[in-house]
């Protein structure tokens, strides 16, 4: 997506978002402990705005979704949640939620009406996307998205047509902006930092140089596919609309023409002309397929192209190192 | 950076001299006993991060904060994975601490994670006062044998020293019975994802506001090779003093040493390069199929706008 670059419209957009230890913290350990395979763990972010930046000083999970757990209620939930919080001086305004992700597929039907709520509520909300797999890779995987005005606009008018889209101009690239993230601490943290680095032994695991990438990218590719799959199909669905638009046109036309032909021999006769029949009636036109999923399923693939590039890149780096080290020894 | 891989402990072994008086030394025997069979505390990070935020946002006038730990436990140790602050008032002669909101909180974070359960309570602060007996008397009652955590927010030793202590009887039975807070040992484990986090933020540290952005990829792997050569660096000039006498030689770093050795594989010039051929091929395969994935897409778009 793209950043944000300053003022639009006069009203002052998000420079950047800064988030607190305790958050990252309590994400990682949410998924860690509640999230198995590629299922999705989901969560409420609390903070303030403060003049350009969006502070996130702290956030709760929700629970997981079971089939036998119906009487669960998650409004309640999070208002008692939120109350509790209160009581003990934590910021209770909702700016936003996080979610996991399974290999960067995150850009969904589901994802955007979340956003698009929250969003409405208040403005400047963002969608936290934490990405495990790649942050067990080696460097932690974070990343900010709010919905583009543009979108704002047309998901308020819930108009999906290819005509309303067209009008707006939107792509796959313009429909999320993806907002800087700074990590910000007090103080007393970095005596905490420093304190847990002296007392904690050296990490003995450096996944970030590991070479192996076979699995992560046959992971990768098949989504790939599959997306690429989808979107295949909803040209063919576009394609078959437009071919039959055209084919209606036409027997439109033919329609008319003969109409004219049939009035004139008439008139040439003196009969009086057949009655003028409501032509859109007879030739309703045909439904126009929802945009919408394309764009999403388009920015989705775009979403894992640009994680393949950037994981390939640095494989690529870790492989050129491995020879720099082997030509020294051989 | 270390060179041994052991575990870095808080020692609590007061060192037992034969000189001092028996009473003496049947307290340091008891504390021996104590140390060894009071459970061994795995602290998470995430905990402690909490635990500041909580200290950060006390109540005007209060001086500490306190709050329920939990976690999981077994025989021999106690995890603490999470907490979460309970309101509370502390004057002189009384202290009040809100038990309907505990439970409360108790049951919303059950349902999140239905593993965890009370495991003990914190305090911010150094010492252990008489109110904190009469907290832990509550928390007695919510689980076996709680622990009670001190961090000390005040940095009294220029220091955060976070300690845990588990409480004994203590006294003549039939007699008022006192209570001893004895200390336990601390270890802080992290997921791995956590470390990773965690190592990454150490670099807020360095920069004068305090802030850090994440950085790009290639930047992240020339981190990474900095690092590994870093500890190359450091490794060696050991050597160089171990060499030249500086140093004693350390049999068990030796091995350490003989075993990196024999991890690097020994692979013929011309395997190595078809290996590294077929990878760099495949690597450069995926990136031109995402790269025309991406220019189809693109195309798509301009072609239904048209």
């Amino acid at each position: 997506g793209d950043r944000l670059n300053g003022f639009e419209n006069g009203k002052t957009q998000l420079l950047c978002l800064c988030v607190r230890l305790q958050v990252v913290l309590k994400i990682i350990k949410h998924y860690q402990e509640e999230g198995q395979g590629s299922e999705v763990v989901q969560g409420v972010l609390l903070g303030l705005v403060v003049e350009d930046r969006l502070e996130i000083t702290n956030c709760f999970p929700f629970p997981q979704h079971t089939e036998d757990d119906v009487d669960f209620d998650e409004v309640q939930y999070q208002m008692e949640m939120m109350r509790s919080l209160r009581h003990v001086n934590i910021d209770h305004l909702h700016v936003g939620w996080y979610q996991s992700t399974y290999y960067g597929s995150f850009v969904s039907r589901a994802l955007l009406d979340s956003q698009f709520s929250y969003q409405h509520a208040i403005e400047e909300s963002v969608v936290l996307i934490y990405d495990p797999i790649k942050t067990a890779q080696g460097s932690l995987c974070l990343k900010a998205y709010r919905l583009t005005p543009k979108l704002m606009e047309i998901c308020k008018e819930k108009d999906f047509s290819p005509e309303a889209l067209k009008k707006a101009c939107i792509g796959y690239e313009h429909m999320l902006e993806e907002v800087p993230i700074v990590i910000k601490n007090s103080h007393l943290i970095n005596v905490l930092l420093l304190d847990l680095q002296e007392k904690s032994t050296v990490a003995d695991k450096h996944e970030l140089l590991n070479l192996s990438s076979s699995n992560h990218l046959e992971k990768s590719l098949q989504l790939l596919m599959d997306r690429v799959d989808g979107m295949s199909q909803e040209i063919v669905k576009y394609n078959t609309y437009c071919r039959n638009l055209t084919k209606q046109q036409q027997q439109k036309q033919q329609y008319l023409q003969r109409r004219q032909q049939e009035n004139t021999q008439r008139q040439s006769r003196g009969e009086p002309p057949l009655p003028e029949e409501d032509i859109n009636k007879m030739f309703k036109p045909p439904q126009a397929p929802p945009r919408m999923d394309t764009l999403l399923i388009a920015g989705q693939v775009n979403n894992y192209c640009q994680n393949i590039k950037a994981f390939t890149s640095q494989n690529l780096g870790k492989l050129f190192m491995a020879e720099a080290l082997q030509g020294h020894s051989s | 950076c270390r060179s041994k891989p052991a575990t870095a402990r808080i020692p609590w072994r007061p060192a037992l001299s034969f000189s001092s008086s028996p009473f003496v030394i049947f307290l340091h025997f008891l504390y021996k006993i104590m140390a060894v069979h009071g459970p061994l505390v795995k602290i998470h990070p995430v905990v402690l991060a909490s635990i500041v935020d909580s200290y950060e946002r006390r109540n005007e006038g209060a001086s500490r904060v306190i709050g329920t730990l939990l976690g999981t436990a077994d025989k021999h140790s106690v995890e603490v994975t999470n907490c979460f602050s309970v309101p509370h008032n502390e004057s002189e002669d009384e202290v009040a601490v809100d038990m309907e909101f505990a439970k409360n909180m108790y049951e919303l974070h059950k349902k999140v994670s239905p593993s965890e359960v009370i495991i003990g309570w914190y305090a911010t602060g150094y010492d252990i006062t008489e109110h904190s007996v009469l907290i832990h008397e509550y928390y007695s009652r919510e689980a076996p044998n709680p622990i009670h955590m001190t961090v000390d927010t005040a940095l009294q030793s220029n220091k955060m020293n976070i300690r845990a202590y588990v409480s004994s009887q203590m006294g003549v039975p039939g007699k008022t019975v006192g209570v001893m807070f004895t200390p336990l040992t601390i270890k802080y484990i992290y997921y791995d994802t956590e470390r990773i986090g965690v190592d990454l933020l150490q670099r807020t540290r360095a920069s004068p506001s305090r802030t850090n952005g994440l950085t790009t990829d290639l930047a992240q792997v020339a981190s990474a090779a900095g690092r590994v050569q870093e500890m190359l660096s450091t490794m060696l000039s050991y050597i160089e003093d171990v060499l030249s006498g500086k140093v004693m030689a350390d049999n068990s770093v030796g091995r350490y040493l003989m075993d990196l050795v024999n991890k690097v594989p020994k692979i013929t010039a011309e395997d190595f390069e078809s290996m590294l051929n077929s990878n760099i091929n495949d690597l450069l395969m995926v990136t031109y199929l995402a790269n025309l994935t991406q220019a189809q897409i693109a195309l798509n778009e301009k072609l239904v706008v048209l």
